[in-house]
């Protein structure tokens, strides 16, 4: 007798589906109503404490469209702005390469780990200022400073990526006859991928922080960081939260028109 | 980068003949694990060698852990921390690997998976969409292997194998784990496949009835550091391997009863 043959079809192909449109509608709905209640909250507390050093809502949007209007704002943000793609590519070139050097040879591993330890512990204030006194209180000084931050925090996630490279597939690879660019694309950089956009998100929200205390110590003149400096000297809080607030908003921006769209793109064969 | 991805292993007494005639010819005289931390160190495989002939179909088989995979490997030129030789003869660059995972980059298409196996700009890409309907998956070509089925990745696994059309086919318990049904059928794909593209095909399962289904020889290893004890024939006809009765009864006689 023949055994009977069926065929496997029984998980049919399910096709690369989008979210359903109204779950982003939701989630922007959500959004919406937390912050209207967050701005209340603000008002509502500012108008109670009738405080100089605690402006209403509207008062720091005032300030916010006056700087917008005499071009400061985006002087200043451009400024800052420009510091952290600088830091953060350096960053994540030299950081990512001392990573993948570490994740696949286990000497240089051994010897390195140490170093990398003291670095990622130095207090960001102590690489802040000894850039400054060594490279002179000049713009490269200040990206330097704000790229040796973030370095080891890049090198120690891409070194994890390195390490977790399938063997399996390099395997097959070679059974495939892939050759190295082939194999460098389609089997390493995807294996990759995952480890580069989380140290990138980390990375960016470390770099935010920092660059604005790398200007605020500099005195470069220009930037976000400086402007809060300058505005603290006064105490002048309305300053500080307009140019706070608009930095938040940039980030988001950011974050929402390039980071994320990234991660789907390369997350999408991912079940 | 190809750096990155090179094995360690050193060619401690392998060596690699070019005797130039279409016969496999394997002997592997010691394969030992080195120890580590936890363990001593091990010897896997002692005088292993035989011969394939071209267009034969040999099942190595033997109790899990015997081994098998390991020969593959070595076969295969992935393990070359081996003292003997082994010689692909003159078909050697037509080798082609189908493993027990099905080893698909999840992150391309099946279409594409199949495609990466050929060389950039091979004509054979045209064949892809005859040989997707061919392992039933033309619906499947652009999913991501981790939305289909194993069955079904399986299926991909072994046309991306066949598309390369390999003179040498080197199997290491490729239906595994899969329900009774799908096994079966992808068996019959596989002596389909073979009746279009015949191969040479050294094939490593521990299922007895699998391994006469399949086989035209069956290389039996000894369990512990194995060695080829029994090299029998497998004597049944196209029909009778559809047939579960003649596939028992020669199941006996090649295996016994025990």
């Amino acid at each position: 007798m023949a055994p009977v043959l069926t065929q496997t079809y029984s998980t049919p192909t399910r096709v690369n589906r989008l979210r359903a449109p109204h779950a982003g509608l939701e989630r922007l709905g959500w959004a919406v109503a937390s912050l209207a209640t967050l701005g209340l909250l603000w008002h509502v507390s500012a108008e109670l404490a009738q405080s100089r050093y605690f402006p209403t809502p509207a008062a720091v949007f005032e300030v916010l469209r006056h700087e917008a209007l005499n071009g400061a704002l985006f002087t200043h943000v451009g400024a800052t702005l420009l510091r952290v793609v600088m830091a953060f590519t350096i960053a994540m070139f030299i950081g990512g390469a001392i990573g993948m050097l570490l994740g696949r040879f286990k000497t240089a591993d051994r010897f390195f780990d140490t170093w990398l330890i003291l670095v990622l512990n130095l207090p960001a204030l102590v690489t802040i200022t000894l850039s400054y006194v060594w490279l002179g209180m000049n713009g490269t000084a200040a990206v330097v400073a704000v790229a040796i931050n973030q370095i080891p925090n890049v090198a120690v996630t891409m070194r994890e990526g390195a390490r977790s490279l399938s063997r399996d597939l390099a395997e097959m690879a070679q059974v495939y006859k892939f050759g190295s660019w082939r194999t460098f694309r389609h089997v390493i950089l995807p294996q990759l991928a995952p480890f580069f956009a989380a140290a990138a998100r980390a990375g960016l929200a470390l770099v935010w922080k920092i660059v604005l205390v790398v200007e605020a110590l500099g005195g470069s003149g220009r930037g976000v960081g400086y402007q809060i400096y300058i505005a603290f000297g006064s105490f002048d809080v309305t300053t500080i939260l307009a140019y706070a607030l608009a930095f938040i908003v940039i980030v988001q921006i950011i974050e929402l028109t390039i980071l994320q769209p990234i991660q789907a793109k390369v997350n999408k064969w991912r079940r | 980068m190809a750096a990155l991805m090179r094995e360690k292993g050193d060619w401690r007494g392998a060596s690699v003949n070019t005797a130039g005639d279409d016969k496999i010819r394997v002997n592997v005289e010691r394969k030992i694990f080195p120890a580590l931390a936890d363990r001593d160190a091990q010897l896997v495989l002692s005088n292993v060698s035989f011969e394939v002939a071209p267009r034969e179909f040999v099942v190595l088989t033997g109790p899990s852990g015997c081994g098998k995979s390991t020969l593959l490997n070595i076969i295969a030129g992935l393990d070359k921390d081996f003292e003997g030789s082994i010689d692909l003869g003159a078909a050697r660059d037509q080798m082609t690997f189908i493993f027990q995972s099905p080893r698909l980059l999840p992150w391309r298409t099946v279409y594409e998976n199949i495609a990466l196996a050929l060389p950039e700009g091979d004509p054979r890409v045209a064949r892809i969409p005859d040989m997707l309907e061919r392992v039933g998956l033309t619906e499947a070509a652009n999913a991501y292997p981790e939305r289909i089925s194993l069955g079904m990745q399986r299926r991909a696994s072994l046309a991306r194998g066949f598309i390369v059309e390999p003179q040498i086919l080197l199997m290491d318990e490729p239906f595994v784990s899969l329900d009774d049904p799908t096994a079966q059928s992808l068996r019959q794909l596989l002596l389909e496949l073979i009746g279009r593209q015949p191969t040479t095909v050294i094939f490593v399962t521990h299922d007895r009835a699998e391994a006469i289904q399949l086989g035209t020889r069956i290389l039996r290893l000894s369990p512990g550091k194995a060695s080829v004890i029994d090299d029998v024939p497998v004597q049944l006809t196209p029909e009778q391997r559809r047939d579960r009765t003649a596939i028992l009864a020669e199941q006996m006689r090649v295996f016994g009863t025990g």
